[in-house]
């Protein structure tokens, strides 16, 4: 057996050194011998882990599966004249993930290959890593994802405390909704971020975004943002002041 | 025959825009009529290729924008506007991937490459190449993720359908004298499958 040298950073993962093992060896991919190539791929593990490197699970899922298709090779085949042949021929599966998996390696390489703006091509704009968020253009709709991400940045950085809160205290979803709306007043939008201040308590924080999720279903106010990952703004839809609101805990479902 | 004025006004545009233009949005700008915008648009293509200038009017992210000539990206690289990177070959095969089998969810880019892409994944839609379409209407609503305009207009790309052609079926008859898997074996490899023009201008036309 030839002694390899293994470059593990090389390998994108088991298809890959798989594939790099039958062109290596010539061998023909709708007709792999897995003996050798379960012995060769297992060689290429063992001196991964000779040289202290972390063998991801997926290589060694993959070294499971060759030996399972040895085994069912070796298992003696249940005789059907009719069609006795590739159908049911264990390596089926692994040929065409592996001929799939050929498929986007080289199409990767292709696309790599591509000119690419401002590595090949040169606009004269090039967008700069860290723009300054612009403020001039359109508004575009807050998807829910970006939305729960500015949550969960809000959350993360106001962790669950590691004691317990004895007093309970009352919040209501109605006084925040009220609350946000007065600090609204006079103002065309404020940023998502500045109606959580800094320090407060989590179930703060939930009651206040429940607030703004009452205001948007109520259609006073909406969430937008210059551009993809740019600050959320709320900006009011209808110029409504608090007391005109007439909203009861219960009419919301929180009492 | 475009009106004549339109050319040169529709070369301005393009020239001082941001943002790659469409037809449509020069119609807008112009007050023009649209088949009169995509004549102009042509003649502009035209001219720049037959005479031998720095730049090239390229199609790109469904619209139009005025690039470098790629022959020059040697002396250009030499501004220094832009710390050059290359891809990991997990990004890149994790990136042709989704472009051409969107919307594709996570558990399938796994399967095709037989390894966790998670963090490569996160690092696609870091660098805004990618984003989550929706979620999948299946058990357990995976997210489904497709490619953005920047992604197009990275590798300069009309629209998806100026995607390289998948190479359906692929001999593996490579010289078999490499050894190990070196960057020049990639780009043998690839030589030889001849996937895209030397250019890499086909998608123009």
């Amino acid at each position: 057996m030839n002694l390899y040298e293994v470059h593990l950073d090389n390998f994108t993962g088991p298809l890959d050194l798989l594939l790099h093992l039958i062109k290596k060896n010539e061998m023909d991919i709708y007709d792999i011998p897995i003996a050798a190539i379960t012995s060769q791929y297992l060689e290429i593990l063992d001196a991964m882990q000779t040289l202290n490197l972390d063998v991801a699970g997926e290589f060694l899922l993959m070294a499971a599966s060759l030996v399972h298709v040895k085994s069912r090779l070796l298992l003696p085949k249940v005789v059907d004249d009719e069609s006795e042949e590739d159908e049911d021929d264990p390596r089926a599966e692994l040929v065409r993930r592996l001929l799939e998996y050929q498929k986007y390696k080289e199409a990767a390489v292709a696309l790599d290959e591509q000119p690419k703006l401002n590595q090949d091509v040169f606009s004269r704009f090039a967008p700069e890593p860290e723009v300054l968020e612009k403020c001039d253009g359109g508004f575009v709709e807050v998807s829910l994802f970006d939305l729960l991400a500015a949550l969960q940045d809000v959350l993360r950085e106001n962790p669950e405390p590691l004691f317990h809160t004895v007093d309970v205290e009352q919040l209501s979803v109605t006084d925040r909704i009220n609350a946000i709306m007065s600090r609204l007043q006079g103002h065309q939008s404020l940023a998502f971020y500045d109606l959580f201040p800094d320090k407060v308590e989590r179930s703060d924080i939930v009651v206040t975004f429940l607030a703004m999720l009452e205001l948007v279903r109520l259609r006073m106010v909406r969430f937008m943002q210059n551009k993809r990952f740019g600050t959320i703004w709320l900006m009011t839809s209808v110029e409504v002041t608090p007391d005109e609101l007439e909203l009861g805990e219960e009419a919301l479902g929180y009492s | 025959m475009a009106i004549p004025d339109l050319v040169p006004l529709v070369e301005a545009l393009v020239f001082a825009a941001e943002k790659p233009l469409d037809a449509a949005q020069l119609a807008d700008i112009l007050e023009a009529e649209q088949m009169n915008i995509i004549q102009a648009l042509d003649e502009l293509a035209e001219f720049y290729d037959r005479h031998p200038r720095g730049i090239f009017l390229h199609q790109v992210a469904g619209g139009f924008q005025l690039r470098t000539r790629p022959e020059y990206a040697d002396f250009l690289r030499k501004l220094g506007r832009r710390r050059p990177f290359r891809f990991s070959r997990a990004a890149m095969e994790s990136l042709a991937i989704i472009a051409y089998r969107q919307p594709i969810t996570r558990p399938e880019i796994e399967y095709l490459r037989g390894v966790d892409s998670g963090s490569v994944l996160k690092t696609l839609m870091e660098k805004h190449l990618v984003r989550i379409l929706g979620k999948k209407d299946v058990p357990g609503k995976p997210m489904i993720y497709g490619t953005t305009s920047e992604f197009l207009e990275l590798f300069g790309l009309a629209d998806l359908a100026s995607l390289p052609t998948l190479q359906e079926f692929s001999e593996l008859t490579e010289d078999a004298g490499v050894d190990g898997m070196s960057p020049s074996h990639l780009a043998a490899s690839s030589e030889e499958s001849d996937l895209v023009g030397s250019d890499g201008f086909s998608s123009e036309h």
